[in-house]
């Protein structure tokens, strides 16, 4: 691990301060993925700003009903308040489901959001990565790329998001709160993550000198009948291989409202918009659940490794529509 | 060297020593942590991570490092009694937090619920997981009595759970054992569990 300076901001101005003043600098909550990195010498920053002491771990409910998930609220601790249980129980459960309960106890709400990808070849120093290191090309494009991408994907690189968090987040319209040296600024959920076109070394649009303040959920009612589903090779800890965010509203067996995401499937968690516009004001059946999940996935582009995924999200979708149907009518 | 089980289950082993100062290092820096409610004043490089401080600075080395990279669980202590990987964490940002480690849980004449447990029913083999093992189990009980939900908590609008074998195989999957001592584990956790439930010891 190449050496750093260590510091601990005391005020959010000094951490935002500091990466002002330095490209190389990092800032570090759980470190749960950043340690890692720097470890395998994939992050080399050559300073680390901790910001585990600035005023960012609460949980609150705002005057108009959404709730703010401070930036620095641990994982289990945000998956576990009562008020993300009630109203919003496909992002506890999307939480939960994501690493160890070790893991969730140190990773903070800000970091899920920027996480890097497990992508094998970026890990791996001595593979190409057009990621890692821009021009160097791809190592999974004609690799091993069974946990790859099959929606948005580019020439350049195939890599998935490996947040849950993040993938309920997008079902749920979530505004990412950032500060950065001129000051606050919004960050709609949806244009916070970015596909990977020809600069996928960008993850998000969060700009280096920007950190990130707190979460906000909208008040948003279809949530209470909300699921995330997760599909992966063993049942607990691991990466989802596709996983669905889903919510649902009916009246009279039609569906008055529905929220869906996926993940596993994209360089970002990925906003099912066209199937969600097909299952709007449509009866609740299989036949239509089918439909909709297929004209989602109809883009999609399997690899040499990845093309269950395609079917395997396509059901996924429908399995989460038609568990959440049964929940409502239980 | 022989070590006796009790001495594996508390880290009661011979000190390997101070690990030898990095030099003259700009980059040291002085650092205060208090394990097992005793101060350690130390000077460390910021990359030194929680567990080798532990080990090779304070020589506590009931902790283990197993992958190093937060898969396996053999480093988990618990930081203001919340369980983590101690490996994926530097010990420069522990400051001023309560850490414990299985040293910290019991002594070989006096042994913590839990180990005695693991020795009752057998909760290991080679005993290199079970440091981590013990430890996740007592944040993870206190997790459950709490009312912490997990994923397959099927129900999370409510206030109990109970520690069903589901439940427990949920909620200890952050900690490996290599050896698949975990029957003997999970009988080990589940007599603490219902003694915590029925018994003095809350």
């Amino acid at each position: 691990m190449r050496a750093f300076t260590y510091t601990r901001a005391a005020e959010a101005e000094t951490a935002v301060g500091a990466l002002s003043q330095n490209a190389e600098a990092k800032l570090i909550g759980g470190g749960t993925n950043l340690v890692d990195l720097m470890r395998e010498n994939v992050e080399r920053p050559n300073e680390v700003v901790d910001i585990n002491r600035l005023p960012f771990s609460q949980i609150e409910e705002l005057p108009d009903g959404s709730l703010r998930l401070g930036a620095l609220a641990r994982n289990s601790h945000t998956a576990n308040h009562p008020l993300v249980r009630e109203r919003y129980p496909v992002l506890a459960q999307a939480l939960l489901s994501a690493a160890s309960p070790q893991l969730r106890n140190l990773a903070t709400n800000g970091g899920n959001l920027l996480q890097r990808t497990r992508c094998y070849y970026f890990y791996d120093v001595t593979a190409p990565c057009n990621k890692r290191e821009p021009g160097s090309g791809c190592g999974a494009l004609g690799g091993y790329n069974r946990i790859h991408a099959i929606l948005g994907t580019s020439e350049q690189c195939i890599a998935t998001h490996p947040s849950d968090m993040a993938v309920a987040l997008a079902a749920l319209d979530a505004v990412v709160q950032v500060q950065g040296p001129s000051g606050p600024r919004s960050i709609p959920i949806g244009e916070f993550h970015r596909l990977p076109g020809d600069t996928p070394e960008i993850d998000t649009n969060l700009r280096h000198d920007e950190l990130i303040t707190a979460i906000d959920l909208p008040a948003l009612p279809v949530a209470r009948n909300s699921i995330y589903l997760k599909v992966r090779d063993r049942p607990s800890f691991a990466f989802a291989l596709v996983s669905v965010a889903g919510a649902l509203a009916l009246a009279d067996s039609h569906i008055r409202a529905v929220r869906l995401a996926l993940g596993g499937v994209a360089h970002k968690p990925w906003r099912a918009h066209r199937a969600e516009e097909i299952l709007t004001g449509a009866p609740a059946s299989a036949e239509v659940f089918r439909r909709a999940a297929e004209a989602e996935l109809q883009a999609a582009v399997g690899y040499e490794y990845n093309a269950f995924k395609i079917e395997l999200a396509t059901r996924s979708l429908v399995r989460a529509l038609t568990t959440l149907t049964e929940r409502h009518f239980a | 060297m022989s070590f006796t089980i009790k001495q594996i289950l508390t880290g009661d082993l011979p000190r390997l020593g101070q690990a030898p100062p990095l030099a003259a290092d700009p980059y040291l820096i002085p650092v205060s942590l208090r394990v097992n409610g005793q101060e350690h004043q130390l000077r460390l490089e910021p990359r030194v991570s929680l567990l080798d401080a532990l080990r090779e600075f304070i020589g506590l080395t009931g902790t283990k490092k197993g992958c190093n990279q937060g898969a396996c669980g053999a480093c988990t202590v618990l930081v203001d009694g919340e369980r983590v990987n101690s490996c994926l964490t530097f010990a420069v940002m522990h400051e001023g937090r309560d850490i414990t480690t299985i040293e910290g849980l019991g002594e070989p004449e006096d042994l913590h619920p839990l180990q005695a447990a693991f020795i009752e029913h057998d909760g290991f083999q080679c005993g290199y997981c079970t440091p981590g093992q013990i430890c996740s189990a007592v944040a993870m009980l206190r997790e459950v009595a709490q009312g912490d939900a997990s994923f397959v908590s099927a129900d999370l609008t409510a206030p109990a759970v109970e520690l069903t074998d589901v439940e427990m195989r949920e909620r200890m999957s952050g900690n490996i054992c290599r050896c698949g001592a975990y029957v003997g584990i999970m009988n080990a956790i589940r007599e603490v569990y219902e003694q915590q439930l029925t018994g003095p010891r809350a």
